[in-house]
């Protein structure tokens, strides 16, 4: 139970294994810690930057859906008023050519008319003067009783 | 028992608590068993031994750790083990410690694994390494636990010693170390009330931090051996609680020396 001349061994000893922790153990573990405590704080702040990002974008989204929205109605209203128009269009259109085929259809009516009468005023001149020509038993001088035809054209 | 002589309870006693030292006979020759009375050219090999071949455990275990070290994910409960002990010493190193010397954390953490190796060999049942060493290798005493040996514990606290002069020296210079030996804490008026107070202070660092760690351990290591001379059948009621206290203290004495390491040399730094 004393000091002896170990204390010497023991206190080389004590310098050796200082003197290798302080060059192989503490430096390499010490910066391995530091790095990961700098690649945790990187990955901390760029997970609250997605965040961010993520909550903009969403954002972003509602505002584009919103505006979507309005627009797809806005698209919808017009279409609407549009077919109504068509609608409307296409029923005036529909009117106006039936007033027109209605009346060239009357026009020819009168046309067809108008011929017939003329023809039918040729033939009955015809067949008065056949009629007159046989009760007479002779010819009628057409010149000689012209007026008297023509009043009777005029009557028909 | 290792011991093949007499099984009185004070030879076994002393038996136990003998270093196997080498020394030098007086009629000259080399002695390689007792040395209680070889003065101090006498190495005692045991403690010798079991400190040197513990250091190299923890300086290999902490080399391999550091080599896998690296940023990625920790994998591995023995590279956790190292980095949560590195980050341990670290933290009471930036609580206490002020400057900024590459030695001092380096220095912490070789004195917490070392001396909490040296402790732990308390835990090993008393025997079973001296059965060993005396079956296996034929030696006659084997005192396995390091703090227990005054040589040891006063080798690092001596150590400790050095570097508080040379960190006083370092950061006030030869003459301003001088000067605050003789005007702290009284002023220069009462220099000699001054001197005798600050040897009084500086000798009682390396003792107190050597018998604290010693007187534990010693004191643990001959209550291991009486219960040891129990009955068979009696001793695990006694051994086992007085072994998970140790388990308490082991690491406490290793950390309290760590620590009053760090707070010396804090102090040696800061002036007065």
């Amino acid at each position: 139970m004393s000091i002896t001349a170990t204390l010497l061994g023991q206190m080389i000893a004590f310098a050796i294994f200082v003197a290798f922790t302080m060059k192989f153990v503490w430096p390499p573990i010490m910066q391995a810690m530091e790095e990961r405590r700098q690649k945790i704080a990187e990955g901390l702040a760029a997970a609250e930057q997605g965040e961010k990002a993520q909550e903009e974008a969403r954002a972003e989204v509602d505002r584009l859906v919103a505006e979507a929205r309005s627009q797809a109605a806005e698209i919808v209203a017009q279409a609407q008023k549009r077919g109504n128009e068509i609608v409307e269009e296409a029923k005036g259109t529909a009117s106006a050519e039936a007033d027109r085929i209605k009346e060239s259809a009357q026009a020819e009516i009168e046309a067809e008319k108008v011929k017939a009468k003329q023809e039918l005023r040729g033939q009955v001149v015809s067949i008065a003067i056949a009629g007159a020509e046989k009760v007479l038993e002779r010819e009628v001088n057409t010149e000689t009783h012209q007026d008297v035809l023509d009043k009777f054209v005029a009557q028909l | 028992m290792a011991s093949g002589g007499e099984l009185t309870p004070t030879g076994y006693l002393n038996h136990h608590l003998t270093n196997l030292g080498m020394c030098e006979a007086e009629d000259g020759g080399l002695i390689v068993g007792d040395c209680t009375n070889g003065g101090f050219w006498t190495l005692n090999l045991d403690t010798l031994f079991v400190s040197v071949a513990l250091g190299v455990l923890f300086c290999f275990f902490m080399w391999r750790m550091a080599k896998r070290a690296s940023a990625d994910v920790p994998n591995g409960f023995m590279l956790n083990l190292a980095e949560v002990l590195v980050d341990f010493v670290d933290q009471q190193a930036n609580d206490i410690y002020h400057g900024n010397s590459k030695l001092v954390r380096p220095l912490a953490l070789t004195i917490f694994l070392w001396v909490i190796l040296w402790n732990f060999m308390d835990i090993i049942p008393v025997d079973l390494l001296p059965w060993v060493a005396h079956n296996v290798f034929h030696l006659e005493y084997t005192k396995v636990v390091p703090s227990t040996d005054l040589s040891a514990t006063f080798g690092l606290s001596i150590s400790v010693f050095l570097l508080i002069i040379f960190f006083n020296l370092k950061s006030k210079g030869f003459g301003g170390t001088i000067k605050e030996v003789f005007s702290a804490p009284f002023g220069p008026a009462l220099f000699p009330a001054n001197v005798v107070l600050r040897i009084v202070e500086e000798v009682a660092k390396p003792i107190s931090l050597a018998l604290r760690l010693f007187g534990n351990f010693y004191a643990a290591e001959m209550i291991f051996l009486l219960i040891a001379l129990l009955p068979w059948g009696a001793q695990w009621f006694l051994s086992v609680p007085w072994a998970i206290f140790h388990i308490i203290v082991i690491p406490l004495q290793a950390y309290i020396f760590m620590v009053l390491t760090l707070v010396y040399i804090n102090m040696a730094e800061d002036s007065h």
